[in-house]
């Protein structure tokens, strides 16, 4: 049981790269905190940090009230889920998950115990003396989770545990990591680059970019208010429509808001309705439909607009310039080259400064 | 494989027994050789069946030796070839996969020269450092023993080589678990690097012990007593004889008789090797 927390930290390496340029988060006792961003933003080297496998050049790192900057990795009660499992490829699933515990000294009747205990919870009880070799992706999956629990450490740490698996299993996994952490009441730090990962598992969202920390807080209350056009494009799939404010078509349309220094508009494609009609307050988009996506429960409307414009901002998974994305429930959709009028009502509009670094809030 | 049929197959038989014949008949000779009378061969009236003289040329030969020459027992070179050809491969095993763990795993200085200087003694065989070698062992007082015969040889460039990729290839996150675990650098070493070299090491002993076996330059001029004598030097001293027969039975049987352990090593650890190769672990 125990918090964590980064003050200013940061990591550079020998050649000068500077790969965390000064985080800091809090994650609370028993919380579940993810960390998101895209490759190369820093959040595998910040988890390395707190596992004690990377040094770190500035700040602290503190784990239960005891800053662990100088301490070995075997010491920092942490237990770590690699991504690709490392497991011991020459020991069973029983040696795998009692080798830690044999390291530090626990007599032999604790071991098994303690390993009987993770593999009922894991249901691993059958492949104790399997080597990993002989399973499969999940199982592997379950016995790196169970060398991680039976240690009971104070943080567990993951490195994208799930990526390696198929999606229907990432799925079952997920949940089951989440009602594992639930049940253990362990702090828990988790990095992924997959948005609904992060989303799904959360109490407290880091999203990283670049070394830094863009936003951290609640996943949903992320999501509503996206702090910044990077945060708004990354959380939530398909991304945010960004769109530069300077075309009189949305120039006009915003005057009065209360929005004269906004440079970026951005509209979730779930917040738009097919309208003919103009809302008091909002924003209407005439659009071609240039192509439909239909997955049953909803349908994903890609439109251009009218006149073309120029990207706004350097951003994962950011549209082409001038295409937006609409999302309507089921799958009724105006045929492909038809011309439509998309509507968003003004509290669901996100507005950014021009760099795209600051909410506006209207 | 495509079975072939008809006519195509059987020629492609007959050119691999062919191959067969052409490899295996001077071994069936030296054995046919080994077990006939000396003066029938002298004569060069050998036939090409097996004579009745197996048992007695055999017993001669391991246990007695030659009656000219070098008189020493061939059972007592056979031992000492094994003593040396194991220590040679054992010894390179242990000390190539030592320094390949330091070399892979730690941070030192002039940890980058240091394999360098290790890999460019590749280009240094014994026979192009046997004068300094020589003048070493004989300076240590290590001419006619075992220590003599096997340490010029166990510093192995190729061994460490070899266990620097295999290591290279293991990934980072075993290690790192390990760390996590609690397992120091020792511990990782003798815990999960070892055993996962276990199908490296068997491939490595196989090469390292023949090539010990059939080392005959060294022991050829480090050896002088007959006592300390290997199998291939011993040969070689059989068929040189001043003023009598050569015993060609004798140096048939001492050359069956050295074909054996590498038989016996390539036969009972290509089966380790085989199936450690199919069950890939990593």
């Amino acid at each position: 049981m125990a918090n964590v927390t980064l003050r200013n930290v940061r990591k550079t390496y020998p050649g000068g790269f500077e790969a965390i340029k000064g985080v800091n988060v809090d994650v609370g006792d028993g919380q579940f905190c993810v960390l998101v961003g895209p490759s190369g933003c820093g959040k595998s080297t910040l988890l390395r940090m707190v596992a004690g496998l990377e040094t770190v050049t500035g700040g602290e790192i503190d784990i239960g009230g005891r800053i662990v900057n100088q301490i070995e990795p075997a010491d920092r009660d942490i237990a770590m889920v690699f991504q690709n499992y490392a497991l011991y490829p020459h020991m069973s699933v029983f040696n795998n998950m009692a080798y830690g515990l044999r390291n530090r000294g626990m007599k032999e009747a604790e071991v098994k115990t303690r390993v009987d205990e993770a593999a009922r919870v894991l249901e691993l009880t059958s492949m104790l003396e399997r080597k990993p070799r002989q399973l499969s992706g999940g199982q592997r999956q379950r016995v790196a989770m169970g060398r991680a629990i039976v240690r009971q450490p104070k943080v567990f740490l993951f490195d994208e545990p799930l990526s390696n698996l198929d999606a229907k299993l990432r799925i079952a996994m997920r949940v089951e990591i989440r009602k594992l952490q639930r049940r253990l009441n362990t702090t828990s730090i988790y990095v992924t680059h997959d948005q609904l990962e992060a989303m799904t598992l959360a109490d407290i969202l880091v999203v990283m970019n670049g070394g830094q920390v863009e936003q951290v807080g609640n996943p949903l209350a992320i999501y509503e208010k996206p702090a910044t056009t990077f945060v708004a494009s990354f959380i939530g799939a398909p991304p945010m429509n960004l769109m530069s404010t300077r075309p009189e078509e949305i120039r006009s349309q915003l005057a009065g808001s209360g929005a004269a220094d906004a440079g970026i508009l951005g509209i979730r494609p779930e917040d738009f309705v097919i309208t003919d009609q103009t809302p008091a307050d909002g924003v209407v988009l005439p659009l071609t439909v240039e192509a439909i996506e239909r997955v049953g429960a909803e349908t994903f409307i890609y439109g251009t607009r009218a006149q073309d414009e120029q990207r706004i901002a350097a951003n994962p998974g950011e549209l082409p310039p001038g295409e937006v994305i609409v999302r309507i429930p089921g799958s009724e959709a105006p045929p492909i080259g038809e011309r439509i009028r998309v509507a968003a009502v003004r509290a669901k509009l996100h507005l950014f400064s021009g760099d795209g670094r600051t909410r506006i809030e209207a | 494989m495509v079975e072939e049929e008809g006519f195509r197959r059987y020629i492609a038989h007959i050119i691999l027994w062919i191959g067969i014949a052409i490899v295996a008949f001077p071994v069936y000779i030296a054995f046919v050789a080994s077990t006939q009378d000396n003066a029938l061969i002298a004569n060069g009236q050998m036939s090409l069946l097996p004579g009745g003289h197996f048992f007695e040329v055999y017993y001669q030969t391991i246990f007695v030796g030659t009656s000219g020459s070098t008189r020493e027992p061939v059972g007592n070179m056979m031992l000492n070839s094994l003593v040396m050809a194991l220590l040679i491969a054992v010894g390179k095993i242990a000390i190539s996969i030592i320094s390949a763990y330091a070399i892979v795993y730690f941070r030192f200085p002039f940890r980058m020269p240091i394999f360098w200087i290790i890999f460019i003694t590749l280009m240094l065989p014994v026979e192009v450092r046997i004068y300094p070698t020589y003048k070493i062992v004989a300076d240590l007082h290590m001419l006619d023993s075992y220590a003599g015969l096997a340490l010029p040889l166990i510093a192995s460039a190729t061994a460490t080589l070899l266990f620097r990729q295999f290591f290279m290839t293991v990934p980072d996150e075993l290690l790192e678990a390990s760390r996590i675990d609690g397992a120091g650098p020792l511990r990782f070493f003798w815990d999960t690097l070892l055993p996962l070299s276990r199908t490296n090491m068997a491939a490595l002993f196989v090469i390292l012990f023949i090539l010990g076996w059939n080392q005959y330059l060294w022991p050829l001029l480090i050896t002088t007593r007959d006592d300390m004598q290997t199998i291939q030097v011993g040969i070689r001293k059989m068929i040189t004889t001043t003023d009598a027969l050569t015993e060609w039975p004798i140096v048939m049987a001492t050359a069956v008789l050295a074909m054996l352990p590498p038989v016996f090593v390539v036969v009972v650890m290509q089966k380790l090797f085989v199936r450690g190769l199919v069950e890939t672990e990593k």
